[in-house]
């Protein structure tokens, strides 16, 4: 449970970076924290304390092995955080080309 | 059954176009991109369209196949069913008109092969999203249609459109965040992925605080892909700042595959929906409905007024479905139709003035009917279409929406439809004063219609948003039926998904 609480408290560190922070690259690195944190959080999902590799072999039972299918998904997961972390890195690249600042207060031509 | 062999080509075919565009569409000339686009295209609508017909003459309720063979509950699986049938058709005959509108718009920017292939890659997530049964597959397609949409919006890479593009990935990041959690937690409670499979295993398995719990996650997170009112901050950013044939993809589409849709599927035919949500879902419509169009009309700018009114389109489209009663879904699946419709037309409007014109301020606009007949009295056609003006589509999927309001007892909401209704009409009308009508400026005097591909589309668009209304005829209803029914039956899903499978 401990655990679980941590993920949160990880995510909430997150979503603060995310909704306070004022610099475009400390806001990306708070987009991190959340995916890091969600995928810790699937991956505990799926752990058992001691568990056993998941590796069907003969001669041993089922009940004691860690679920592999959270670790194939945040694989996944983490490919897919990694293209939308480079993407948000490069757009922040231009726009610090295009103001000359990486001040989110200052970047403000649009309306809403 | 060999007919299930189609559902993954609605996968494969855009991801090839968009492999074979960006490898070879920088070595060759243009002339190859085009075809490779209009043709992808093609086909994909002709097996949308194809697969509609499949499941009427068959009888049948859905056609599952099964990725690489696997029975259900251990593989992936796609699943045509009535509802599917119904989102590919929106999707792919939106996406085939952009495309060929495409082809003369984006002489205005460089680089067309980068274009196409982000094109493609949004067209594969969304078909991807639309056809999966499998609920991680669906985050993951969710995810390929918002990077592929993220970069579309900056592609003109000037400050203004960067800076909506960081927006909106932001906030896009952080919903996909929201329903990744939400799907960990059902994962956390079912021990499956399988929509069909997890539908099954709630309904024997009790529960207090999972169902309610993921419901609000997912209505976050798809609340916010879809731009309901307290989550739609990026939408008037975002979408006018893309190009405009994307932009009517962005609205058109977009919003209601990666939030409607997917929201729709998984209250309804996965965690089943209580009364609750459907009050939630129903408050939130009317909210939108409101609180966007009294934003619309104020706005000057041509794209950022029809991306407002895109906001409160969508608010009728989920008043409808979570009045929860056939009429209601049926009314709102259908303003989902030709929403998608009208609204592309309208953006592809503004793509033209602003093609041939080069502006996007009303106020500079003035007498371009008489230099562009045709983008005016297409404009005309979708404005009153939007508006709900009597012989257009849009009237009658906002007339059975608010039928359905009275019939189950919600005076409030209909009262509330009507409003919103009377505000689009002024709003377009305002579009039509400032943009067609009065007279020319000297400045424009040597201006043209748009290029014959663009013309092309938008007079396509606007013929089906005046015959739009005829699919409410008994001979063609069960296009709509088909989809309706599927909500309807809500887990009964899982049955038909699983009888299919051979258990």
């Amino acid at each position: 449970m401990t655990l679980y609480l941590l993920c949160l408290a990880l995510f909430s560190v997150g979503l603060y970076g995310v909704l306070r922070k004022r610099n475009l690259v400390k806001i990306i690195i708070g987009l991190g924290i959340i995916e890091y944190s969600m995928n810790l959080f699937f991956v505990l999902l799926g752990y058992r304390y001691h568990g056993r590799a998941p590796i069907d072999a003969q001669a041993q039972d089922i009940l004691n092995m860690v679920d592999p299918l959270p670790q194939a998904l945040v694989l996944t997961s983490i490919v897919i955080g990694l293209g939308v972390t480079a993407l948000v890195i490069s757009i922040a690249i231009r726009i610090y080309e295009k103001y000359g600042t990486f001040d989110i207060t200052k970047i403000k031509r649009l309306k809403g | 059954m060999q007919n299930a062999n189609i559902i993954p080509l609605f996968v494969i075919i855009p991801l090839a176009a968009a492999f074979l565009i960006s490898l070879i569409g920088r070595y060759v000339s243009l002339r190859f991109t085009n075809a490779i686009s209009g043709l992808a295209c093609f086909m994909l609508l002709g097996f949308s369209l194809y697969s509609v017909y499949v499941l009427q003459a068959q009888g049948i309720p859905a056609l599952v196949y099964k990725v690489g063979g696997w029975a259900i509950p251990f593989g992936i699986c796609m699943v045509l069913d009535g509802l599917t049938a119904f989102m590919l058709v929106t999707v792919n005959l939106v996406a085939f008109f952009v495309s060929i509108y495409s082809l003369s718009y984006m002489d205005k920017y460089t680089d067309r092969p980068k274009f196409f292939t982000l094109f493609f890659l949004m067209l594969t997530g969304m078909n991807g999203l639309i056809v999966t049964g499998d609920l991680f597959n669906l985050f993951v397609f969710l995810e390929i249609a918002s990077i592929a949409s993220y970069a579309l919006v900056a592609f003109g890479t000037e400050a203004e459109e960067l800076e909506a593009s960081f927006k909106y990935a932001i906030m896009g990041s952080v919903a996909s965040s929201f329903i990744f959690i939400g799907i960990a937690f059902l994962y956390g409670f079912t021990s499956t992925l399988n929509m069909a499979d997890m539908a099954q295993v709630l309904n024997s398995k009790p529960n207090l605080w999972v169902v309610p719990f993921v419901t609000v996650l997912f209505l976050m997170g798809f609340g916010l892909k879809a731009a309901i009112v307290p989550f739609h901050a990026w939408l008037p950013d975002a979408h006018p700042s893309a190009p405009a044939s994307i932009s009517a993809m962005l609205s058109g589409v977009l919003i209601k595959t990666l939030g409607v849709y997917a929201m729709v599927r998984v209250f309804f035919n996965v965690l089943g929906v209580s009364q609750a949500v459907l009050s939630m879902l129903m408050f939130l419509g009317a909210l939108s409905m409101l609180v966007a169009v009294f934003l619309a009309v104020s706005q000057w700018d041509l794209k950022r007024l029809l991306a407002y009114h895109s906001i409160s389109q969508i608010g009728y489209v989920i008043l409808g479905i979570g009045l929860g009663t056939p009429l209601g879904i049926l009314g709102g699946l259908f303003h989902l139709f030709n929403h998608s419709v009208f609204k592309s037309l309208l953006f592809l409007n503004s793509g033209s003035i602003d093609y041939a014109v080069g502006t996007r301020d009303l106020n500079e606009m003035g007498g371009l009917k008489e230099k562009m007949p045709l983008t005016s009295s297409t404009n005309l056609v979708a404005s009153m279409s939007i508006a709900g003006i009597p012989p257009f589509n849009g009237f009658f999927s906002k007339l059975i929406i608010i039928f359905a309001c009275l019939q189950k007892g919600y005076l409030g909401y209909a009262v509330a439809a009507v409003i919103g209704s009377l505000l689009t009409l002024a709003s377009f009308m305002k579009v039509q004063k400032y943009a067609f009508l009065g007279t020319l400026k000297e400045k424009y005097s040597q201006i043209k219609e748009v290029p014959l591909a663009m013309q092309f589309s938008m007079i396509c668009l606007a013929i089906i948003c005046i015959l739009g209304g005829l699919l409410l005829l008994p001979a063609l209803k069960f296009f709509l039926n088909d989809a309706v029914n599927v909500l309807l039956e809500g887990r009964e899903y899982a049955r038909v998904v699983m009888g299919l499978s051979g258990r």
